[in-house]
């Protein structure tokens, strides 16, 4: 490239174009959703249980079976995730087989969801004769979104200064007491990411809940976690599918509380991250 | 009085043989230099007084050290590094207020009481000449000092857990000359009540500040000895070389 100012301008071509190319369609999804979803929204909507065949009414029934499917699979993946990432990055000896444990849990955030769904419909639902119940699939989501909780949770651990910990164990600190008051503080932010990535993910999933929970259609909502719920992501599988002459108001609709859903459960995280950056000291 | 005693210690760390055979003592109240060239195993000898090189899994280690009569390596080591403290080479804060930062060492080893901390606190950052300019603004970050500042804020950290004895790992190399001068004359004041070990590159600091000064090359002892001798008429030739800057 003989020209050092033209071959700026092609790099910035390129570099823009990409970026382009991924922004115009997440904001086509967007747009279309709200122009075609929006119409749905009022207040029956959001409050009533399905009608006539779940052509009208509103979608209660799957909006509180989604809360309660992420909520259950966040409180069972959060803890056990953060406390492995601990063991892994802090206790475990780096050695082959950490390595390849490592390496496992990262390759496990790529397998298909369905195939969690299997293993939930085995496990749980069978095995420990929960049947199909909020439990079954908050656990079956829980597994799914682990290795995504533990490998950000790591990164995050891990990118906290080796000397902080040298530090304070040379003041006689122990090594849980440097974990608990200088590493974990200042992982949190990392760590909420992560749960926010597991969060969405959980939230939008259809496979893994499709053996273990969802329910097709229920008239009232769920009062245990025994029982069985639709949720937001297999509904809208369902009218847009299963259920002939769903108006597509409504389809989007679905679509748009959803996305809507997801968008607000991401914001509680990132306040909750945003006021533990504050806190931090450097 | 022997503070430290050391016998045939050896240290490696994978197949690198960090220090090879070192016996010597350590006076108490004293301030003893060590000086020696890059890798000569000065600060593998430091941390393995308060144990810190433990922290390292591919550390070995042969021989023993000894304080006030008693083998380190059958103590706990949190109390070891509570009698043991050190300081570091770059000013190292801790992320949290400079309250925080002085109260960390005694709020793990169980004080709990605030007013007891407060004044545990005050006094430790007067032994380190911080106090005068800190005492309003206790609570802002520890970075938001400068670089000498902080490092005195280390000191007064190490002070609060009341050693015996207070390593420094090239405390000053980071520093500029007023606040090396400082660091110094804390050190020089601090050695009526503790034992203090500094490893240095800078060999007219050990002359300064240093009662004894110890000569470390390539992982060996060279020489031990006062200060004024080892500066003046040294026994071995490497020493003689070494101080008059012909080599390291």
């Amino acid at each position: 490239m003989r020209n050092p100012k033209r071959a700026e301008k092609i790099a910035f071509f390129f570099l823009f174009l990409a970026t382009l190319l991924i922004v115009v369609p997440v904001g086509l999804i967007v747009v279309i959703i709200i122009q075609k979803g929006s119409p749905a929204i009022n207040w029956q909507f959001l409050t009533d249980i399905p009608r006539q065949g779940m052509r009208a009414g509103g979608i209660l029934p799957a909006i509180v079976g989604t809360v309660y499917l992420v909520l259950g699979a966040i409180i069972f993946a959060l803890p056990i995730g953060v406390l492995s990432a601990v063991y892994l990055s802090e206790y475990a000896k780096d050695n082959f087989l950490t390595r390849i444990i490592k390496l496992a849990i990262i390759n496990l955030a790529g397998v298909p969801s369905v195939v969690y769904g299997l293993f939930g419909l085995a496990l749980f639902v069978v095995f420990f004769r929960f049947g199909a119940s909020i439990l079954s699939g908050s656990l079956t989501l829980g597994i799914m979104i682990l290795p995504i909780i533990i490998t950000t949770s790591r990164e995050a651990l891990e990118s906290v200064p080796y000397s902080f910990r040298e530090v304070s164990r040379s003041l006689g600190a122990s090594k849980w007491q440097s974990i608990s008051s200088i590493v974990l503080p200042n992982a949190i932010s990392g760590i909420l990411t992560g749960t926010i990535l597991g969060l969405g993910r959980a939230a939008g999933e259809t496979a893994p809940i499709l053996f273990t929970v969802a329910a097709f259609y229920l008239p009232q909502l769920p009062s245990s976690i025994f029982h069985q719920a639709m949720a937001l992501p297999y509904h809208l599988y369902v009218i847009s599918t299963q259920v002939p002459n769903v108006d597509e108001k409504i389809r989007y609709g679905t679509a748009l509380v959803l996305l809507a859903l997801v968008l607000f459960m991401n914001l509680v995280a990132i306040i909750i991250r945003y006021k533990f950056r504050k806190k931090k000291k450097w | 009085m022997v503070k430290f005693s050391i016998r045939a210690l050896n240290i490696w760390f994978d197949a690198v043989h960090a220090l090879k055979n070192v016996t010597m003592d350590i006076t108490a109240n004293e301030v003893l230099s060590i000086i020696g060239p890059a890798n000569s195993g000065k600060t593998a000898f430091l941390r393995m007084l308060n144990r810190l090189n433990e922290l390292s899994e591919n550390f070995r280690m042969s021989g023993e050290v000894k304080l006030s009569r008693g083998n380190i390596k059958d103590m706990d080591t949190e109390l070891l590094r509570k009698r043991v403290g050190m300081v570091f080479a770059l000013p190292l804060p801790l992320p949290l207020s400079i309250f925080g930062n002085v109260a960390y060492g005694i709020k793990m080893h169980g004080i709990k009481n605030e007013k007891r901390q407060r004044e545990i606190i005050k006094q430790a950052l007067k032994q380190a000449y911080l106090w005068e300019e800190v005492k309003d603004r206790l609570d802002e970050s520890a970075f938001k000092l400068s670089g000498g500042q902080q490092q005195r804020l280390c000191i007064a950290r190490t002070l609060a857990l009341k050693p015996d004895v207070i390593l420094f790992d090239e405390p000053c190399s980071g520093l500029d000359p007023i606040s090396t001068a400082k660091v110094e004359e804390a050190m020089l004041r601090l050695k009526t009540d503790y034992t203090i070990v500094l490893v240095t590159n800078n060999v007219k600091q050990a002359a300064r500040v240093g009662d004894k000064t110890a000569f470390f090359l390539s992982g060996e002892l060279v020489e031990i000895d006062k200060t004024d001798k080892i500066f003046t008429t040294p026994t071995d030739k490497r020493t003689d070389g070494y101080i008059r800057g012909k080599f390291g």
